[in-house]
């Protein structure tokens, strides 16, 4: 193992499927020339040429598009969305033709493609690029959305959703690019599956449910917890779609209590579907409510102490954790 | 492999006569409420996507809108197979799963029946960028209608096509009516082949009635494309004599301008060709009409006759792999 950031993490990823498989490509905005806006595709072009690493114009619905048609006769495109914020542009592509390809044209087309990008609220960026659209892509059945927050988990789950043989949006986290952790040497094959969750902290008295940005925010209030004698287990769900559920009611059934902390906004979010399944299904293991702690359900303003007041923040998470352990 | 040159006349005017008679069953059968959700009639287009596909390669890919039946048919998909789509049935050309604005044949390099006005341009971009991905010289052949070419897909697609120089054929069959808004009330331009010129794409018009014409433009247009890829953008004025779907009495035209169209219809122009040549008799005429609408009406027993998929199976098609989430 050694340490990288997770914008490397993500370039070997591409690197590796790249090399491995011919029909694997690269395009969207800047990717080629420019090295990618947050410079996730550098040195990618000198590697494998112009054929195979596409900048494109800024036309979303146009690319996304493309991908689709090249994936249809097997190809497998990796589209980068500059950000996802933009792919509701694209949204006709991203939802209306490629997760509805392999019903309608009942089994002869499957779409292997790959949409990528950051998401997620990042600082002060605004209401039209601040989107979090995991709920968004994750309530289309036929998609795959996964939100890896960690270096080793942003590689394994891109690599996986290359080789995935149906639309996979992996939803990277804009704030964490120059993050850094602990990933296996390029020699070692790292593939995560899409669907499975991981402890990320082992904990006794609450389950703190999180993902992509949320969670080194869980982390870091879980250490705050400590120092008052909360133990918090800390879920990173990793994929919103496929979801891992037995995760979440191995972690619940064991603290009896659950905080789920997410990027998105909070009418229909993903906590929404997990608070939902968690007291459908082992409603006798909880000994408190489920709380969320979300976004405002605002359009993000762009002044530095609102958007701070919109976004759930460790005040707000800890003062959920507490109110579920009345403690 | 055939060569399209020798593709011969009196067998296309038989598929155009399979597409009109198969959708006057269509019709009927609808209207016995037997197919359900929407349903658009090519009657009169026949012209159009018969020429097209005579004039390539059958190993071609082929992209259309929701008005595709005639495609489907014409490359090859069984009448059977289409009719029991229509009753969305498991013997239907996507088991009963698309319906009549969903017709893909892969066998056949049909990608479709898409059914979101323009949406489909980008994916036969995307057709075309894998056949120059892999130096292939397939060409794709992407048919749309007038009302297409005001959406913003179209437009993004028509750029990234000339961009890369895709060897894409765009036809747009121009039927003069986008659903009801005739093309006077939807489109800016003098002429649609225009639109073609604003990406520094060759354009072209054709006459959508004459089987012919359609057929050696197609021709000419995918040869120079197999040399060197390009695109190409050819204006093809056809008429439909329907509404633009069951439900559309077509108010707003008149009957004069129907008839006008009537009278210059494609089969019979293609027949009158063929006579005044000596290749064909009004016997083998009536011979080839009567062929054509058996094949319909025993399409329809054959889709009355067949089984629909169980419930269960809705969970297979989500996923590639079958899996639920």
């Amino acid at each position: 193992m050694r340490e990288i950031t997770y914008r490397q993490a993500l370039n070997e990823a591409l690197a590796e499927e790249l090399a491995r498989d011919p029909n694997v490509f690269l395009m969207g905005e800047e990717v080629a020339e420019y090295h990618g806006a947050y410079k996730v595709s550098q040195g990618l072009l000198e590697r494998f040429g112009p054929k195979r690493i596409i900048d494109t114009p800024i036309s979303e619905n146009g690319f996304a598009g493309l991908g689709i048609g090249a994936a249809m006769t097997g190809l497998r495109p990796i589209i980068e969305f500059m950000t996802f914020s933009f792919s509701l542009v694209a949204f006709d592509q991203v939802v209306n033709n490629a997760p509805n390809m392999f019903m309608m044209s009942g089994g002869q087309f499957n779409i292997p493609i790959t949409f990528r990008g950051p998401n997620g609220p990042a600082h002060q960026l605004g209401a039209t690029h601040s989107h979090a659209t995991e709920c968004l892509f994750a309530n289309a059945p036929g998609l795959k959305v996964c939100t890896p927050a960690t270096p080793r988990d942003a590689k394994g789950l891109l690599k996986t959703a290359v080789r995935d043989d149906n639309p996979v949006l992996v939803l990277e986290a804009e704030l964490l690019y120059s993050s850094k952790g602990m990933v296996e040497p390029p020699d070692e094959e790292l593939l995560i599956p899409l669907g499975q969750a991981e402890v990320k902290r082992e904990g006794s008295d609450v389950s703190i449910i999180c993902y992509a940005q949320t969670v080194p925010l869980a982390l870091t209030v879980a250490a705050q917890l400590e120092e008052e004698d909360i133990s918090a287990e800390i879920v990173d769900l990793r994929s919103i779609k496929p979801l891992d559920e037995e995760a979440i009611y191995k972690s619940v059934s064991k603290t009896h209590r659950v905080v789920i902390v997410e990027q998105d906004r909070p009418f229909c979010g993903v906590g929404a579907e997990v608070c939902y399944r968690i007291q459908k299904n082992i409603f006798d293991e909880l000994d408190a409510p489920v709380i969320r702690v979300s976004q405002e359900d605002v359009p993000m303003p762009y002044n530095e102490k609102l958007e701070k007041f919109v976004l759930p923040n460790a005040d707000k998470l800890m003062s959920a954790v507490k109110k579920v352990c009345y403690a | 492999m055939h060569r399209p040159e020798q593709r011969d006349e009196v067998e296309m005017l038989a598929m155009m006569l399979l597409i009109r008679r198969f959708e006057e069953r269509a019709s009927q059968q609808y209207q016995a409420q037997k197919i359900g959700g929407f349903c658009h009639l090519y009657i009169g287009q026949e012209a159009v996507v018969v020429g097209a596909v005579a004039a390539v390669r059958e190993d071609d890919y082929i992209i259309t809108a929701y008005r595709d039946h005639g495609h489907a048919l014409a490359r090859g998909t069984s009448a059977n197979a289409c009719m029991a789509e229509l009753f969305g049935k498991a013997t239907g050309c996507t088991q009963g799963l698309g319906g009549s604005m969903h017709f893909f044949d892969k066998k056949h390099h049909m990608y479709g029946g898409h059914a979101i006005v323009g949406a489909h341009v980008p994916l036969a971009a995307g057709l075309a960028f894998a056949s120059k991905y892999r130096e292939e010289d397939r060409v794709t052949l992407c048919f749309f209608g007038d009302g297409a070419i005001n959406q913003g897909s179209f437009h993004e697609a028509l750029n990234l096509i000339a961009l890369y120089k895709l060897p894409v054929i765009l036809i747009c069959e121009n039927n003069l009516f986008a659903m009801g808004t005739s093309v006077k009330r939807s489109t800016s331009l003098k002429q649609i082949v225009d639109r073609a010129e604003g990406y520094d794409i060759p354009g072209d018009i054709v006459d959508g009635m004459n089987f012919r014409e359609v057929r050696d433009k197609v021709a000419e247009v995918a040869a120079s494309i197999r040399k060197d890829s390009h695109p190409a953008f050819l204006e093809v004025r056809t008429y439909r004599y329907r509404g633009h779907s069951m439900s559309d009495p077509a108010s707003y035209r008149t009957k004069d301008e129907l008839e006008k169209y009537r009278l210059d219809d494609p089969i019979i122009r293609l027949r009158a060709q063929l006579t005044r040549e000596g290749k064909l008799t009004n016997e083998q005429f009536d011979a080839l009409d009567k062929k054509a609408k058996q094949a319909a009406l025993e399409s329809v027993k054959f889709a009355e006759q067949s089984p629909e998929l169980p419930v269960e199976d809705v969970y297979k098609y989500s996923y590639a792999e079958g899996n639920k989430s």
